[in-house]
């Protein structure tokens, strides 16, 4: 289909069991968009990520992906969805087994058929990219919980995905360190016309680089505003000025 | 009116300003090195009659968050029995805390401990949740058919460098510890027959009690039972953990199927090794009942060799490899089943590895036993 958004989420519910996480979810997604999807802790952001990303099946409502909907394509149809994404988990989620360079060659070598030096060269690069030059040959358990972070990220856009969900990019990260992750992520959409989704409650991050948002009220269960984060800053609901001001209303 | 004093400096004096009011006067030192009493001894002071309690501290020396908590459950005694409470006789830093204590409210419900349910309650709800378990059982199980059918066509995203890893880790590494067992096995078996054969003197057949023992069953059991203790358990645990870092998480999202990645070099590794373990196992078993039979009961070396040799019917060796495979199965689909259902917590991890021992166990037994007839009945 043209023209369709990159995602868009329909009516979706996500529930463990019977306690409904976030229930009657919509929004869209554009091209280009950094997305951040923001809200306190606990009110279940990742949950959502987890539907997003094929992990947790939604109790209601799908996801679509360029207008193809997601959970009711068949699984050959969903692993080649799957591929238009990157992900980084909050903690990195790197293969414990393998070093650094291993875990982001994983799937270049996996999707590709570049020529092994080529692979390390690219390999070193999207290191370099993150600010992690020279680790190559580390393993994930030598590295502090932002490096592992930010291998994370640099395995997520192993394969310059089309869209890039990341999930707490700048938690657990020094400003500096955070800052320059931010810049990084601007830069990959501005250049490579990636369409990003940040999961995230680092009020610098949100308001500095995300263009759309939707703010999920961990009360009602439910999102309950939508928009540019600095416009919501200004005229959004109560509780989303208050969450983006850190409650000096 | 009433003081309090027990070798700690704490103390306390309640008086009344009218017949509604009461006042209390802390002095000492009210922090939590000092033997602090409980609300209840402060909630003893107040009378049926009174209305408004204030507090006076000019005497108090020192405080910390003791103090705050005896406050607030007072307080929420206070709130229970309708009595107005004034704060302002607190020192500023109390009042503080005390309202920042108070800003959020508390969550009902939240966490806290709903008691237990009765016996027969519990003991249905563990049986429901295993029968809940089934459908998953099969599930995985079919995943890994699927997974077995996508390697014999070359579609699997295999590692042959895992599985030559895999295998270093099941087989040699298990030499050590299937030797020691399986010696003593055989040990046992040895006297076992002797104490019972000598009744009939016939001695001689130690041999081959010992050699089809250990082929039939003893060696494919004890190496089944030790193998699910060892790769069994670490293999839930390897899984498990990687399940708490989002690491299966992430194979899943790149496409990459961990049943393929992960599971399938550690089920054929076992089911490699578990044959070759099982053969060794029995080797050692038979070795050790040559010696008994030899050095403790005197009969010939030459004797007892050749008797075992003739025991030792092609049709033992097959079933005691088919029986050895078959647990080494049990064993990799026990340990990957429960580490890929591990929760995300540090805890889960230890049930995942503790329950994959425990299915491992009780799979090796139910197909032990199944066999055992169903050989019998064919008369292998």
């Amino acid at each position: 289909m043209q023209g369709a958004a990159p995602i868009e989420v329909r009516d979706l519910t996500v529930a463990f069991g019977d306690f409904v996480v976030q229930r009657e979810l919509n929004f869209t997604v554009a091209k280009g968009d950094i997305f951040v999807i923001m809200g306190g802790s606990g009110c279940g952001k990742s949950t959502l990520m987890r539907a997003l990303i094929g992990l947790q099946r939604p109790t209601q409502g799908t996801v679509l992906y360029d207008g193809e909907d997601f959970w009711n394509a068949a699984p050959e149809r969903q692993e080649q969805l799957k591929r238009r994404l990157g992900v980084m988990f909050q903690s990195g989620a790197l293969w414990s087994s393998l070093t650094l360079a291993e875990n982001i060659a994983l799937p270049l070598t996996e999707y590709t058929t570049l020529p092994p030096r080529l692979i390390s060269e690219i390999v070193s690069f999207k290191l370099a990219l993150v600010g992690l030059a020279g680790f190559e040959r580390l393993y994930p358990s030598e590295l502090s919980g932002g490096m592992k972070k930010r291998a994370g990220l640099a395995r997520a856009i192993a394969l310059d995905p089309e869209i890039l969900i990341i999930d707490e990019p700048s938690s657990g990260l020094d400003p500096l360190t955070a800052r320059r992750l931010d810049d990084l992520i601007v830069e990959l959409r501005d250049s490579l016309g990636t369409t990003i989704i940040v999961i995230s409650h680092e009020l610098a991050s949100i308001l500095g680089i995300g263009s759309n948002s939707i703010f999920l009220d961990g009360e009602t269960h439910t999102m309950i505003a939508t928009g540019n984060p600095q416009e919501a800053r200004r005229s959004g609901p109560t509780q989303v000025r208050n969450f983006l001001s850190r409650g000096s209303l | 009116m009433a003081a309090h004093d027990q070798g700690d400096t704490w103390r306390f004096v309640s008086s009344r300003i009218t017949a509604e009011e009461l006042r209390i006067s802390f002095a000492g030192d009210w922090s939590l090195n000092q033997h602090l009493p409980d609300a209840e001894v402060l909630a003893a002071e107040l009378g049926a009659t009174i209305h408004r309690l204030g507090f006076a501290t000019d005497d108090l020396l020192g405080w910390d968050t003791g103090f705050l908590a005896i406050l607030t459950a007072l307080f929420k005694i206070c709130a229970a029995k309708g009595i107005i409470v004034d704060q302002s006789g607190l020192p500023k830093g109390v009042q503080h805390l005390l309202a920042l204590a108070a800003a959020v409210p508390e969550q009902e419900g939240a966490g806290r401990d709903q008691g237990r349910p009765p016996l027969l309650h519990q003991v249905g709800t563990v049986t429901i949740d295993y029968f809940h378990g089934l459908p998953a059982m099969l599930h995985f199980l079919g995943e890994l058919i699927l997974s077995l059918g996508r390697l014999l066509i070359g579609r699997a995203q295999f590692q042959f460098s895992d599985l030559w890893w895999e295998i270093q880790e099941v087989g040699p590494k298990a030499l050590g510890i299937v030797s020691v067992i399986c010696f003593l096995v055989g040990l046992i078996l040895a006297y076992l027959g002797a104490d019972q054969l000598r009744m009939a003197g016939a001695q001689i057949y130690i041999a081959d009690l010992v050699a089809i023992g250990m082929l039939r069953e003893m060696g494919a059991m004890m190496t089944g039972i030790i193998i699910a203790g060892r790769t069994g358990a670490a293999f839930a645990a390897q899984l498990g953990t990687m399940q708490v870092n989002e690491e299966i998480d992430a194979f899943k999202t790149m496409g990459i199927s961990p049943i393929d990645y992960l599971v399938m070099p550690r089920m054929l590794a076992l089911l490699l090794m578990m044959p070759i373990l099982t053969l060794y196992a029995s080797f050692i078993g038979i070795l050790a009942g040559m010696l008994i039979a030899t050095t403790i009961f005197h009969i010939g070396v030459f004797e007892y060799y050749t008797e075992t040799v003739r025991a030792l019917a092609l049709k033992h060796f097959l079933v005691g490899l088919s029986k050895g495979t078959v647990y080494g199965a049990m064993v990799a689909y026990a340990g990957c089943l429960r580490g890929m259902q591990c929760g995300r917590s540090a805890e889960a991890v230890g049930e995942a590895a503790t329950s994959a021992v425990v299915t491992a166990i009780l799979l090796i037994t139910i197909s032990a036993s199944l066999m055992t007839i169903i050989y019998y009945q064919l008369g292998i």
